[in-house]
């Protein structure tokens, strides 16, 4: 027998289809981003550790990451907040609230930006009642935090969602009639279901807060070594044609970037695998 | 248009499916392919159909090679498990789907086409239902709908895969007689999967029993109840009781109601087999006293009656084996059991088989 | 909000009480999910539109009306245009092999076509400075042939298409999938060609579906900042999307237009959030097909 490299199907149409997906997403995709790892390879390895860890690239990693992941545990604990009033409970403007909170993946992000500047800004609307209070947001690191918070919003949000909706309610109330307390049944029927998705989605809000640019850079103050995410210093190197540097950085976040789609991957299949068993 | 089958063998990765199946079916018959799931029955219909290959064999239609021709060429009709309709169309858009993609050139006119999904409509009972969505329907609806839509395009041959698999026990019964009805008026062969003994038995001219990829045997539906080719088809085909023997010799085994009349052994007379005894339920003579040396004693333990008949389950006094009788309700009442008597029972009916020890 | 609760409360009172939180309890969590949407999502949804119209209707009205800004409007319409169309079509044919077909690295193709969710935008736009700027790989034949990519339109096309690529497949994939195959192969055996069983049946099935993915490539090729921002150069009225206006415009200290113009995104946002609302009632209501009619 030969090997199979597709199945047989009377359905059409689906060498054209391949083809065409084959050649548009290589053309697009795959042939641009290995690009970046021809570049690399003109580098010398001592160049590019040096760039790697310059001081400046460091600080840049501790508050790309820092505040990403800050900003992801903040998601987890209001995400599921939201995810479970929206689907328990019945409150007057509900599903506005529903839908809005996709918001900040269709809103462009210098529009975030400078909005959430504006209003935390010291004369802004939120501002303005926490300078009193010593606390600055704004052209602060307080305000990459926010910012890496707005637009992760969504994501634990829209992933625990679904597990919470599909939970059989029968099961709770078997664990009330076995004698558990609401509390008891919360914690030992219903947090184990949500956990995984909840993982999900705090790390997918992690993963897209590291890469965030647009939504971040008017509010940050951008000072290095202080406030700089690594976007901003790759694009800074890029404005002072500064290829390889803008290079080995883009290698830093884009191996990051596939460690953690992988790790997404990993938990979505883990959530998957728990629910076939059931 | 007959049907005939060739060898054929179809794997999927290591798993084979199908294991040389050959067979044959004349034109204008309702066959049913008959078996549990996983039997293969599915993918031999897909396979006659063209939605799939086989891997080796070959597959021949009113006698012409069909093997490597395209589903289209093929002009088979098929009615799918989940019917397959289409969400978005009325019914009557659905029936006339066949007809609105042929070729211009060979396209009927529109008023022709309408003229047609009327008649099939009013052949599968549905005219009050032209302008409903699948959606609409109860599912044995549905299953009419299919069965138009498949005929709208005159095929010379109708595949059914498990057609009343998604119905309830009665809208089941309702449909397959009218299938019957249906076949008898309009003579076109047709073949129909089914894991429904009943099903198949009712509907069919003949059946074909399959396991394991194999064929274990084809005949009347008389044919595969009251003959039995394999232990198989006699466990698949209605409740049996099991009795187990070492050899032919040994008959005074306990376990085996020793009987001079042995309606069929069907291996050869071969010493140190192991064998087995089937009896159907029905097909065991209960009394309350010893009438004849080889009935077997027994206790019975649960009385359990339902609709015409009552069943009994009884104990062995020598083996402790369970056995199931079938009743009527008037030898019940004759014998006037209790749940703890004592009876004699004895088979009426029965056939061996010789399995080789393994 | 707080009677509407209560009353709410007392239905579940007895009937779910063993499956619900104390009435306590559930107000609390509903105000803590307010406060914390009313901190990043209603305020900030308020201010772009109140800083837009700080000088009255007029002022909002004229930041659109000049030069700089309708070019920047052209521009981004222009840019959708070409890449949309072209996400759509291929993300359709990438749906189709994978959702309707069994083959070999079929998952591959899946992270490819996931990819530039994963990356970061900045590098969305360095690589295409690496492959086509002056000093990248194709840079020198580039510039002979007097062929300009990047700080040009063709390099925010490029940068753009990539940003947005996922979104139309990943839409089809999983609806797709979850339709099977069972009426495509239904229409074959019937007689249809494969042209006429996508127009008739595939896609009739995955119209709504469609249209948001379309919708959701369009806001986002829109309002992409990032990407752009490292190709584009920010050639006034030439190679400036309504985004990079948006940037060019604060740093100016100009807010009221700077947030005009982002008004005019945020709606594009809303739209959006809308259509998917309503395709999501679309396809989710039983009795959709009635209303077809």
């Amino acid at each position: 027998m030969r090997f199979v490299l597709k199945q047989p199907s009377v359905l059409p149409g689906f060498g054209l289809t391949l083809g065409c997906a084959l050649f548009y997403f290589s053309l697009i995709v795959l042939i641009p981003l290995s690009g970046l790892f021809m570049k690399t390879s003109t580098l010398s390895w001592e160049q590019f550790w040096d760039i790697v860890v310059n001081p400046r690239a460091i600080a840049s990693y501790q508050l790309t990451f820092g505040a990403s992941l800050v900003g992801a545990l903040i998601n987890g604990i209001f995400g599921a907040v939201i995810a479970w009033v929206l689907v328990r409970y019945r409150f007057p403007g509900r599903s506005l609230v529903d839908a809005l909170v996709d918001l900040p993946f269709a809103l462009p992000t210098a529009v975030a930006g400078i909005t959430l500047t504006a209003i935390y800004a010291s004369n802004g609307w939120i501002g303005r009642y926490l300078e009193p209070l010593g606390i600055k947001v704004a052209f602060t690191p307080l305000g990459v935090l926010v910012a890496l918070t707005f637009i992760g919003l969504p994501f634990v949000v829209r992933t625990v969602q679904p597990v919470l909706q599909d939970l059989d309610q029968e099961v709770e109330e078997a664990a009330t009639t076995l004698g558990a307390n609401r509390w008891q049944t919360f914690r030992t029927v219903i947090v184990p279901e949500l956990w995984p998705a909840l993982l999900t989605g705090m790390a997918m809000a992690f993963a897209r807060a590291v890469g965030e640019y647009g939504s971040v850079i008017f509010i940050a103050g951008n000072m290095p070594l202080k406030s700089e995410i690594t976007p901003l210093l790759i694009m800074t190197k890029l404005e002072q044609y500064d290829y390889s540097g803008a290079t080995a950085l883009g290698i830093v976040m884009l191996v990051a970037s596939f460690v953690l789609a992988l790790a997404i991957n990993l938990l979505q299949w883990w959530s998957s695998a728990r629910h076939m068993h059931q | 248009m007959s049907i005939q089958v060739e060898h054929v063998t179809k794997r999927f990765g290591t798993f084979t499916v199908l294991d040389d199946v050959t067979l044959r079916v004349e034109a204008g018959e309702l066959v049913a392919l008959l078996g549990p799931s996983g039997c293969g029955k599915t993918t031999l219909l897909r396979i006659l159909a063209g939605l799939e290959r086989p891997d080796q064999g070959r597959i021949f239609l009113h006698g012409a090679e069909v093997t490597d021709q395209r589903i289209t060429e093929r002009r088979v009709g098929f009615v799918f498990q989940h019917y397959a309709l289409f969400r978005h169309m009325t019914v009557a858009e659905n029936v006339a789907f066949g007809l609105t993609v042929q070729p211009r050139a060979q396209r009927p006119s529109a008023t022709r086409i309408q003229e047609k999904v009327r008649e099939l409509l009013t052949l599968v009972q549905l005219q009050a239902m032209a302008d409903r969505y699948p959606s609409q329907l109860s599912g044995g609806q549905r299953q009419r709908v299919a069965l138009a839509r498949a005929l709208a395009v005159e095929p010379k041959l109708l595949l059914l895969d498990e057609p009343f698999g998604a119905l309830d026990a009665k809208v089941r019964k309702e449909l397959r007689r009218w299938l019957r009805r249906l076949h008898d008026e309009l003579h076109i062969t047709g073949i129909l999967v089914t894991h429904d003994q009943e099903e198949a038995l009712e509907a069919a001219d003949r059946v074909v029993v399959m396991h394991q990829g194999h064929v274990e045997q084809i005949g009347t539906p008389d044919d595969v109840y009251e003959h039995p080719a394999s232990p198989f088809v006699y466990q698949f085909l209605g409740d049996v009781n099991v009795f187990h023997g070492r050899t032919v010799q040994e008959r005074t085994l306990a376990d085996i109601p020793p009987l001079p009349e042995v309606d069929s052994v069907v291996s050869a007379d071969v010493m140190d087999e192991h064998e087995v005894t089937f009896v159907r339920p029905h097909d065991l003579e209960v009394n309350r006293s010893r009438t004849n040396p080889s009935q077997l004693e027994a206790t019975v333990r649960y009385v359990l009656t339902a609709g015409s008949r009552v069943r009994l389950e009884l104990t062995a006094e020598d083996s402790g084996q369970t056995i199931e009788v079938e009743l009527t309700k008037e030898r019940y009442r004759e014998l006037n059991l209790r749940e703890g008597e004592v009876v004699f029972v004895h088979p009426r009916h029965r056939q061996v088989f010789k399995i080789p020890q393994s | 909000m707080n009677t509407s609760i209560i009353a709410a409360g007392k239905d579940l009172q007895w009937k779910d009480s063993l499956t619900t939180e104390s009435s306590l309890v559930r107000r609390l969590l509903i105000a803590a999910a307010f406060l914390y949407l009313t901190l990043f999502l209603f305020v900030p949804l308020v201010a772009i539109f109140s800083e837009a119209l700080k000088h009255g209707l007029s002022g909002y009205i004229e930041s659109f009306f000049n030069e700089d800004a309708l070019a920047a409007i052209r521009l981004t319409l222009l840019v959708a245009a070409v890449a949309v169309p072209l996400n759509a079509v291929f993300g359709v044919a990438a749906a189709w092999a994978i959702a309707k077909f069994e083959f070999v690295g079929k998952q591959a193709l899946i992270t490819l076509i996931d990819m530039p969710l994963a990356v970061s935008p900045v590098i969305a736009g360095l690589i295409y400075v690496l492959l086509f700027g002056a000093q990248g790989w194709l840079g020198t034949w580039l510039a002979e042939h007097d062929i300009k990519i990047i700080f040009a339109l063709p390099g925010i096309v490029l940068a753009t298409i990539f940003v947005t690529v996922p979104f139309v497949a990943r839409e089809l994939i999983p609806l797709m999938q979850s339709q099977g195959r069972e009426e495509e192969e239904a229409a074959i055996t019937l007689g249809a060609s494969g042209w006429q069983m996508f127009r008739r049946v595939t896609l009739p099935n995955i119209k709504w579906s469609l249209l948001y993915g379309v919708i959701l490539c369009n806001a986002r090729a829109m309002g992409e900042f990032g990407a752009v921002s490292v190709v584009s150069g920010h050639i006034r009225g030439l190679t400036n999307t309504m985004p990079l206006h948006v940037e060019i415009l604060y740093n100016e200290y100009n807010a009221v237009s700077a947030f005009a113009v982002a008004s005019l995104l945020t709606l594009l946002a809303i739209v959006t959030l809308s259509a998917k609302v309503l395709i999501e009632r679309k396809t989710a209501s039983p009795d959709r097909l009635k209303s077809r009619r």
